[in-house]
């Protein structure tokens, strides 16, 4: 296949559209990424999760500054979210990070999340590969600003790196369910602010409060100030320390294993509903069976059962 | 998934004025098609890198600082060296009507200019959008 191939030797053209064949269920984006996958699992993958407005972006324009510096490429996935109304959207994150635009040791592309509802687009963990194959040793994906349930990203990147900031309310809100608890690396953004302390505090405080024993599950907590460039290095060096601890303990591979795990359910679950919805409209079935229940003659779990068997029988024979 | 136009809005040089190019981008969005924006005062060379990883359909370049003669043509051939063959430029903001066509040969499929509805922008967008299919 002669786009993977190009690919594979980094052609930056390339990678740009094979990204748009996954965002656009393109004919050939099976083909794509199965020619791409052996050539995937060499880099390291970061998510950056946090609310809107926390800071993300800014901070990633600085971490892709050390990381270039370090001697590493880069790869930026940057989600912002589609409209619910008209289906467009404003992609605004590169924004903060156009002056590495014209490096090309960078690639950064803006993605709309196009109605999946997890943080991230449906197509990111299918764009990750074919930047991984590309052979950009990092790729972070920035998720929109989220709220309390995005939590995909966590599938998806070996290293989650959870941004706060100051004024989204006290440790309570950081006991909940959720994002809270999919962060590896905790970082206090706008350590600038009076009350950037106070976050800390109470972050750690219920950090503090995890049921366990073994230190190394203990999540480290960054301060940092993306206005101020401050704090970078030291959080930047937590990350890598991490990323060092969990290939060295058998995490990295229990995460990879279970993001394999994820992605086979996904598109198992896709092809399956593909599958009833071809049969579904073979015949106008649907609305046969709909006419069935709603003039009494079958009641809808039993018919469906039956139905499922008869389904299921046809697709084994054929 | 059905493939959505993505269009980059930029603005090249030393131009602070980015309310006509935000009014832009935000209508597009209400449109229904992808808009990334990059902000002001951006090269040539990094409009031409972001239009060509971000696999756009379009770019619109607003200036209102009167280097459009420059400025628009460098963008379209960086355009096109960078392998953004298919991708459709069109301009607008404080642009004199008698450098409309130097700068149509130039590869500037269309100039917008103040007062120009946003319906003709969509219209122009919708007409052409077929031709960067891929």
């Amino acid at each position: 296949m002669e786009l993977a191939e190009k690919v594979l030797a980094g052609e930056m053209r390339a990678v740009a559209r094979a990204i748009s064949y996954i965002e656009n269920d393109h004919t050939q984006k099976e083909e794509l990424i199965d020619t791409l996958y052996p050539h995937c699992g060499k880099a390291a993958v970061w998510g950056l999760t946090g609310p809107p407005g926390s800071g993300k972006s800014s901070l990633l324009d600085h971490i892709i500054d050390r990381e270039r510096k370090r001697g590493s490429t880069v790869a930026v996935i940057a989600v912002d979210p589609s409209s619910p109304f008209s289906g467009g959207a404003i992609l605004g994150d590169r924004l903060r990070m156009q002056k590495h635009a014209t490096d090309s040791g960078v690639f950064i592309r803006s993605m709309a999340s196009r109605g999946h509802l997890g943080g991230v687009a449906g197509a990111t963990a299918d764009v990750i590969k074919v930047l991984d194959a590309a052979g950009f040793d990092l790729i972070i994906i920035e998720t929109i600003g989220v709220g309390q349930t995005e939590i995909d990203v966590v599938e998806m990147a070996d290293v989650v790196l959870l941004l706060l900031v100051p004024g989204l309310g006290d440790e309570i809100q950081a006991l909940k369910a959720g994002v809270m608890e999919i962060g590896d690396i905790f970082i206090i953004n706008k350590s600038d602010r009076d009350d950037a302390d106070k976050v800390r505090a109470e972050v750690e405080y219920v950090l503090g409060l995890k049921y366990t024993d073994d230190d190394d599950e203990r999540n480290p907590v960054f301060m940092t100030s993306a206005k101020l460039n401050e704090g970078i290095d030291e959080m930047l060096a937590g990350v890598h320390a991490y990323f060092d601890k969990i290939s060295n303990n058998g995490w990295l591979e229990q995460k990879r294993k279970k993001r394999i795990a994820s992605e086979i359910k996904t598109i198992l679950a896709a092809k399956i509903k593909n599958e009833v919805e071809r049969y579904l409209r073979e015949d106008n079935l649907l609305e046969h069976w709909v006419e069935q229940i709603y003039k009494g003659k079958r009641s809808p779990y039993a018919m469906i059962n039956e139905k499922l068997q008869s389904f299921a029988w046809e697709y084994h024979s054929k | 998934m059905p493939k959505r136009i993505r269009i980059l809005i930029a603005k090249p040089g030393l131009d602070g004025h980015d309310r006509g190019a935000k009014y832009v981008a935000r209508a597009l969005k209400d449109a229904g098609y992808e808009v990334i924006y990059t902000g002001i005062r951006q090269s040539p060379q990094a409009i031409a890198k972001t239009a060509v990883q971000e696999d756009v359909d379009f770019v619109g370049l607003s200036l209102l600082s009167g280097a459009h003669n420059e400025l628009f043509p460098e963008v379209v051939r960086l355009i096109r060296e960078n392998g953004g063959e298919n991708i459709i430029v069109f301009g607008g903001g404080v642009i004199p009507d008698e450098d409309i066509p130097f700068l149509k040969e130039q590869g500037v499929e269309v100039v917008f200019t103040p007062g120009a509805p946003m319906q003709d922008i969509i219209a122009f967008i919708e007409a052409n959008k077929e031709r960067t299919a891929h």
